[in-house]
């Protein structure tokens, strides 16, 4: 029984956890420096980006909705009915529809599904990381008002009042057929000019953050494009 | 070089552009046979140059410094580099590109230049990732360049001379005086070494996607992104280009270089859809092994 | 198993033992006396796989009811423990010396009932839920919906509707008159 009792037993030092854990000690890395140099890092505040003027645009436009990178970061259920949308039978490559790793490079941001508070902070973060012009699309009911989880005591019912939102696709979850009218939808916008979300951000940059900082209530995150 | 030096440049801004253009038709085909064996439409033969513009066309990008910065450029001059020393068309005046004694070294050089490059600006990023990628490359890139540039002393120990456009010269006359048939090892240990060059499965784990996010050109975005895009177009052909000239005599015509390379391109996409990715230390036991064998035995068996 | 239960209610005075298949039965036993139990049933019985243990709020009873449930790999069998424990003054004997992975339940109970486990390893961390400022939310004296009405805004214009009665003005409107 002592055998048993060594192989089983494992007791995790609780001092070494605590010290590792990062929770509360977040030392920002432009905490120190002089205010010249503070802009590289996280308190920049975005700026709104003039989009260029007549045919330029008009062409520019049609690039952007011919070739729609889209975040690779899966925030709610709604993930998976992207899956079947990239394979062959529905296949969103041919529209230009791409996954990319990294909000760097995507321009796109599906949020699929409901959004709990946890989520919301990754899902700020990744937003500001992603450059201008940036598109974002709602993907269920559960972002349009809260849909099945709108009594949750978790889950945000209005994913608007955080960051801008351009096209909505109503369902639960929407089929990927329902996906790619939605898609076609947001081209649509794009082409005529009307989604401009990232300067919409920029410009309601303070009331998009006091909503933000109302209800997440452990702010620890730098203020922009971290 | 008779000719003023402005007509030397207009040739060469019209070799690179050709090339450019001809390195994106590629990917986007390539692109679209794939997804056609695999059951789907894929993406139009034209979507890179859509992606390129795209990309130039955000508004806003986030530099990490300066050497962020000349990531990308390094990298470019890289490309550019490798193609300028290499006959894209042996023979002709507007595309024969600039050869001098030993050009064949500095291709070498170049190609290995413009990863160093991407490297140091990856590695401002600061990304822990594109560090991850950056280190799978540049051990990757070591571990090829082993039967590469045995295969090539091969080459040169056969004709005695250190200059592309010499060595393709060696190659004319006939199908059977291709290296592909007069030097069967060293073309062998120079394709192999080619799968790791083009980065495709087995050898996709310096960028590996689905494991690190892209690696070293993660935190690459905006006109950044698009140099990089143009670059791998760029960089593509250049190396396609160069293995034509080496080992499959060279091209008389644009036609008959298509073809040489598109085929040669299949190959190398051939073997990256059946295969899974090795990791970096599997790969580079590979190289080491049967590849530099191969080559030590090529130069061996030339020389005597 | 009843030879088993029969052997527990003489050692460790388990009450309400409850066979509800062949190979599943219940026993409650005495907070005092659980771990013990618990560990006689791992290293002596054989049940070595902790399934799972979570809680149940019994508030009309005014008590939470945790059950642990063991599995036994040779015989293939289950035995669950349940164990009552006051509702305002939380507080259970922590098992995470026995399986390491309890510590990660006591963690969860913790956040969602406010059980405490002292001694359990980081059992004070937030386990799912971020920025949260009220009670534990799996009480049952929690109101969901009230919370959410407070705390999150919600998009003007959604009305609900009775289901029943909606579909039958929408499909039979003659019918009302």
């Amino acid at each position: 029984m002592s055998e048993a009792d060594d192989k089983q037993q494992f007791i995790p030092d609780v001092e070494e956890e605590e010290a590792r854990s990062t929770r509360g000690k977040i030392q920002l890395p432009n905490a120190d420096m002089p205010i010249e140099d503070e802009g590289r890092f996280c308190s920049a505040r975005p700026h709104v980006e003039a989009p260029f003027r007549g045919a330029i645009e008009k062409f520019l436009n049609w690039a952007r909705s011919q070739s729609l990178w889209v975040l690779g970061f899966g925030t709610g259920c709604g993930a998976i009915e992207l899956r079947p949308l990239m394979t062959a039978r529905f296949d969103a490559y041919r529209y230009g529809i791409q996954g990319r790793p990294t909000p760097r490079q995507s321009s796109v941001f599906i949020i699929g599904g409901y959004v709990s508070l946890k989520t919301l902070k990754r899902i700020i973060r990744s937003y500001e990381q992603m450059q201008n012009p940036k598109f974002v699309i709602g993907l269920g009911s559960c972002t349009i008002n809260g849909g099945m989880y709108w009594d949750s005591y978790n889950t945000i019912n209005r994913i608007d009042n955080y960051i801008p939102v351009d096209v909505y696709i109503a369902g639960c979850m929407p089929r990927p057929e329902a996906i790619l009218a939605g898609f076609k939808k947001l081209k649509e916008r794009i082409r005529a000019g009307e989604a401009e979300g990232a300067n919409e951000y920029a410009e309601h940059f303070d009331w998009y953050k006091e909503n933000q900082k109302r209800i997440v209530k452990d702010w620890d995150m730098p203020d922009y494009n971290w | 070089m008779t000719e003023p030096l402005f007509l030397h440049i207009a040739y060469a801004a019209l070799t690179l552009f050709i090339v450019f253009n001809y390195g994106i038709l590629l990917m986007g085909t390539t692109a679209r046979i794939r997804a056609r064996v695999q059951g789907r439409i894929g993406i139009p033969v034209w979507q890179p140059y859509i992606d390129i513009i795209k990309n130039n066309a955000k508004r806003t990008s986030v530099s990490h410094g300066v050497m962020f910065y000349l990531g990308p450029v390094f990298r470019l001059a890289g490309g550019i580099g490798t193609l300028m020393f290499i006959p894209v068309i042996f023979g002709s005046t507007v595309f024969g590109n600039f050869s001098f004694a030993g050009d064949v070294l500095l291709v070498i050089y170049f190609i290995f230049f413009g990863q160093l490059g991407m490297a140091l600006g990856a590695g401002e990023g600061g990304h822990p990732y594109s560090a991850i990628g950056v280190s799978r490359g540049l051990a990757q890139m070591t571990a090829f360049e082993v039967p590469f540039t045995l295969s090539v002393i091969a080459l040169v120990v056969q004709h005695g001379t250190l200059s592309i456009t010499e060595l393709v010269a060696a190659q004319q006359g006939g199908i059977l005086a291709w290296h592909l048939f007069s030097n069967p090892l060293a073309t062998a240990a120079a394709l192999i070494a080619f799968l790791g060059m083009t980065g495709n499965n087995p050898f996709s784990v310096v960028t590996a996607p689905q494991e690190i996010p892209i690696g070293p050109p993660t935190e690459y975005q905006s006109s950044y992104m698009g140099m990089l895009q143009s670059n791998r177009a760029i960089f593509n052909g250049a190396k396609l280009v160069l293995y034509m000239n080496l080992f499959l005599g060279g091209a008389g015509n644009i036609f008959e270089m298509v073809l040489k390379t598109f085929a040669l391109y299949m190959l190398t996409v051939i073997v990256g859809v059946s295969f899974p990715r090795f990791r970096p230390e599997q790969s580079i036991r590979f190289f080491l092994k049967i590849p530099a064998a191969i080559g030590i035995l090529a130069v061996i068996l030339t020389a005597l | 198993m009843e030879t088993l239960l029969s052997d527990l209610e003489s050692r460790f005075g388990t009450t309400e033992p409850r066979q509800q298949r062949a190979d599943l039965a219940f026993v409650r036993c005495e907070r005092n006396r659980a771990v013990d139990l618990i560990t006689h049933l791992r290293d002596r019985e054989g049940y070595t796989h902790l399934v799972f243990f979570t809680a149940v709020d019994i508030i009309e009873q005014g008590l939470f009811r945790l059950t642990y449930l063991l599995h036994n790999p040779e015989l293939h069998t289950d035995i669950g423990v349940e164990v009552d424990i006051d509702r305002e003054q939380a507080e259970m004997e922590s098992i995470h010396r026995l399986w390491a992975q309890a510590a990660t339940y006591q963690r969860e109970l913790k956040e969602m009932f406010g059980i405490d486990f002292p001694g359990s390893p980081r059992v004070d961390e937030p386990f799912v839920l971020e920025s949260w400022d009220d009670i534990p939310p799996m009480r049952r004296e929690f109101d969901t919906k009230a919370y959410s009405e407070h705390r999150f805004v919600a998009r003007p214009g959604r009305e609900t509707h009775e289901t029943t009665e909606h579909m039958k003005q929408k499909l039979y409107p003659e019918e009302e008159a």
